[in-house]
């Protein structure tokens, strides 16, 4: 493999899967702690209808109206979920499985009606993401990664995912405190006057970016992959806030690096006539990644504290 | 005349719609609901795999009975291993379901990318699995799926006790000697039994929703057991032979979307429209309260209007009242207080003239009604130890309108005079 074959054919796709975990493995720690994981599932299913709609009425792909578009569609996705839960009284899981398949279908038919899936928006890309149709047509020599002329001919949605990976990063920054009190005690986040409710809109808001962001590189259903396994595996290994969140996204961003390696380079360079899709051995590596740190990690199951043998129950 | 094959496919959906219908009821009602979206995603590596291996062993790789099998099993595994994840404890539930359902279904992209390079045509028509496509469907293809379903909903009708035993009180039940972890697994398995039958028809995807929507409509409709399930198989059924000859139509448009679409206008109209819980009926009690709350305001407030103009408690009935000095009184607008006017003028409460009042007999004993209704809350709170007379009338406000006359009699014996405000009349000072 040369240096050219690398930047034109590898870099784009490792880029966007490792900005797509970073971004997805930082956002996942909220929702694992706040008990929230299916309303990731949810939002990555229920942005569909959002995207194709922004695809239908500009034409554009992966430009800001699909990002406006699919944040609107999330964002009608928890409301709806919230009135749902309160009007029929069902617990979250049943109201949120109402509500996001509905989008998700809106979506299908969407894509047939508005003809978006003739034209550019291949119902495969959301079933399984389309890494490896990201290429850098300029990116013939390492010179190019100076050149600006070359570098602007980069795939467009690297530019939508970077965008959304710093404006998720600076926010997360700015509500750190916020946001680790509505993690872990919300009763406590309202009693000193935080505005929970709207940070957990602006939460939603930004998993929905980052599920468009990442619906290029790993399809609109893997993105729950990258949402919870990352968050999930550092949850059964550490107990400390920084390392969960922090970790997350390192993690997620070591998942996508390692499985786009996996799944075509590094056979290529060891000589294994094997291609698979990018984004399934990304999922893949993430649940094995649950699955180890759940056989091996650090911590065991939270027990209550036995008592010395001979000594009498605590009363109450 | 319907073709044959289109007729089995479309009694064949019907009766899935039914079976998930009514096993979507308890799933909803126990809060297991979503181990489906888990069980359908799962699906995908075991139909991968099973293909793979008809194809070795050189069977007829689109032969149905070994894939569905193969998504059986792989829904099975996906079921225990939600439930390893969970027993670690520090992984919840509902995170538990997002890791399986995705890192499955990414196993089943990975290898449906690798038998795509295989020679042969092991993953021909597997991604019909994926969104469903219920035009492609056979004949025998429908019976099987449907053999499956009357299974399913075979094994209900047999379990219907322990389910609902389950469905409703899970420890009374293990308190009454029932073994509520066997009724659960009989619970999972069923999940799994009609996601699997859902596979062709709905796509593995979607299937998910074929459980939830139906179930949640009934829900929404009804509180007793067997009308829900009554109701949830029926919009099933419906849901599933619609979607499935909207499909027949336009082939383009995937089944699932289409089966999913009609159960959810199914849920958007028993959301709006069901006849306690509908976002309609609760809006129209709402506002029945609310103007009814609004009249005993306005008939006091023109009551006590008379009384601070010198009429002296519980003799007032027989003068004119300005309107302004009522909407003053409530702290309302003008507008308010003439809409209100209005309304009661129409239903014969008061008379109107020349932006005054008055009320007429009926009115004037509904309004000596709150009257008496609101100050005997006052006196109680009051008596009870309320030491602020205006938070104590801001009270009252609030509780008078439930109160029934009984209720008011045992504050302030009746019969009775009617006792002094304590407080000022006139307009308010909040």
């Amino acid at each position: 493999m040369t240096l050219s074959d690398f930047l034109m054919l590898d870099l784009p796709p490792l880029l966007a899967a490792i900005m797509a975990g970073t971004t997805c493995g930082l956002l996942g720690s909220f929702l694992v702690l706040r008990r929230e994981s299916l309303i990731g599932d949810a939002l990555s299913h229920a942005v569909l209808p959002g995207i194709v709609l922004g695809f239908a009425v500009t034409g554009l792909r992966a430009g800001l109206p699909m990002l406006v578009g699919a944040m609107l569609a999330g964002l009608a996705a928890v409301a709806l979920i919230a009135v749902v839960q309160k009007v029929a009284r069902l617990d979250s899981g049943a109201a949120i499985g109402a509500v996001f398949t509905t989008f998700f279908a809106i979506g299908l038919v969407l894509l047939e009606v508005t003809g978006a899936r003739a034209v550019d928006l291949d119902l495969d890309c959301v079933l399984f993401g389309q890494l490896e149709t990201l290429v850098w047509t300029e990116g013939r020599s390492a010179a190019a990664l100076l050149d600006p002329q070359a570098l602007s001919a980069l795939p467009r949605q690297l530019g939508l995912m970077a965008g959304v990976a710093l404006a998720v990063g600076v926010t997360v920054a700015l509500i750190w405190r916020p946001l680790k009190l509505i993690c872990f005690d919300p009763a406590y986040a309202q009693a000193l006057g935080i505005p929970g409710r709207r940070i957990e809109i602006g939460l939603a808001l930004m998993v929905a970016a980052a599920a468009v962001a990442a619906f290029e590189a790993v399809g609109s259903i893997l993105v729950v992959a990258m949402l919870v396994c990352p968050a999930a595996a550092l949850r059964l290994m550490t107990d400390r806030y920084n390392t969960q969140v922090l970790g997350g996204a390192a993690l997620g961003a070591a998942l996508g690096a390692v499985g786009y390696a996996l799944a075509g380079p590094v056979p290529a360079v060891l000589g294994i006539d094997l291609a698979l899709n990018a984004a399934g051995v990304i999922g893949t590596l993430g649940g094995l990644m649950v699955a180890g740190a759940a056989l091996f990690g650090g911590l065991r199951p939270r027990r209550p504290a036995r008592l010395p043998a001979g000594s009498a129950p605590a009363a109450g | 005349m319907i073709p044959y094959n289109t007729a089995v496919v479309l009694l064949g959906c019907a009766l899935l719609g039914v079976a998930a219908g009514t096993v979507g009821t308890f799933a909803l009602l126990r809060g297991r609901a979503l181990v489906a979206d888990a069980v359908g995603h799962a699906a995908l590596p075991g139909v991968a795999v099973a293909a793979l291996i008809v194809a070795l062993v050189g069977g007829d790789p689109r032969a149905l009975p070994p894939l569905l099998a193969g998504a059986a099993v792989a829904g099975l595994l996906g079921v225990l291993a939600v439930q390893a994840l969970t027993r670690t404890t520090r992984i919840r539930e509902d995170a538990a379901i997002a890791i399986v359902l995705s890192s499955f279904y990414a196993l089943g992209a990975a290898l449906l990318s690798w038998l795509q390079t295989l020679p042969g045509a092991a993953q021909a028509g597997l991604s019909k699995f994926i969104l469903g496509q219920a035009a492609a469907m056979r004949a025998e293809d429908a019976m099987i799926a449907a053999g499956v379903a009357a299974v399913s909903l075979a094994l209900v009708l047999a379990a219907f006790q322990r389910l609902r035993a389950v469905a409703f009180d899970a420890d009374f039940a293990r308190v009454m000697g029932l073994r509520t972890d066997r009724s659960d697994l009989l619970l999972l398995g069923l999940i799994v039994l009609v996601c699997v039958s859902g596979l062709q028809a709905v796509g593995l995807i979607l299937v998910v929703a074929l459980l939830v929507l139906p179930a949640a409509t009934a829900r929404l409709v009804t509180h007793r057991l067997p009308r829900m399930l009554a109701i949830a198989a029926t919009a099933g059924g419906i849901a599933g032979a619609t979607g499935a000859w909207l499909s027949a139509l336009r082939p383009e448009v995937p089944t699932g979307a289409a089966v999913v679409l009609v159960a959810a206008c199914f849920f958007t109209l028993a959301l709006l429209l069901a006849p306690e819980r509908g976002l309609l009926a609760r809006l129209a009690m709402l506002t029945r309260r609310r103007l009814s709350a609004d009249t005993e305001h306005f008939l006091r407030a023109a009551w006590e209007a008379q009384e601070a103009a010198g009429a002296g408690p519980g003799t007032a009935g027989d003068r004119w009242a300005p309107l302004g000095a009522v909407a003053g009184a409530r702290g309302w607008s003008r507008g308010k207080a003439w809409r209100l006017a209005w309304w009661l003028g129409l239903r014969g409460l008061l008379a109107r003239a020349e932006g005054h009042v008055h009320l007429t007999p009926r009115g004037a004993t509904a309004a000596r009604r709150a009257v008496r209704a609101h100050r005997a809350v006052e006196h109680h709170l009051l008596a009870a130890g309320a030491t602020d007379i205006a938070s104590a009338d801001r009270l009252a406000d609030l509780v008078e309108h439930g109160l029934p006359p009984e209720m008011a009699a045992r504050l302030l014996p009746e019969p009775s005079a009617l006792p002094a405000s304590p407080h000022a009349l006139g307009r308010r000072t909040r």
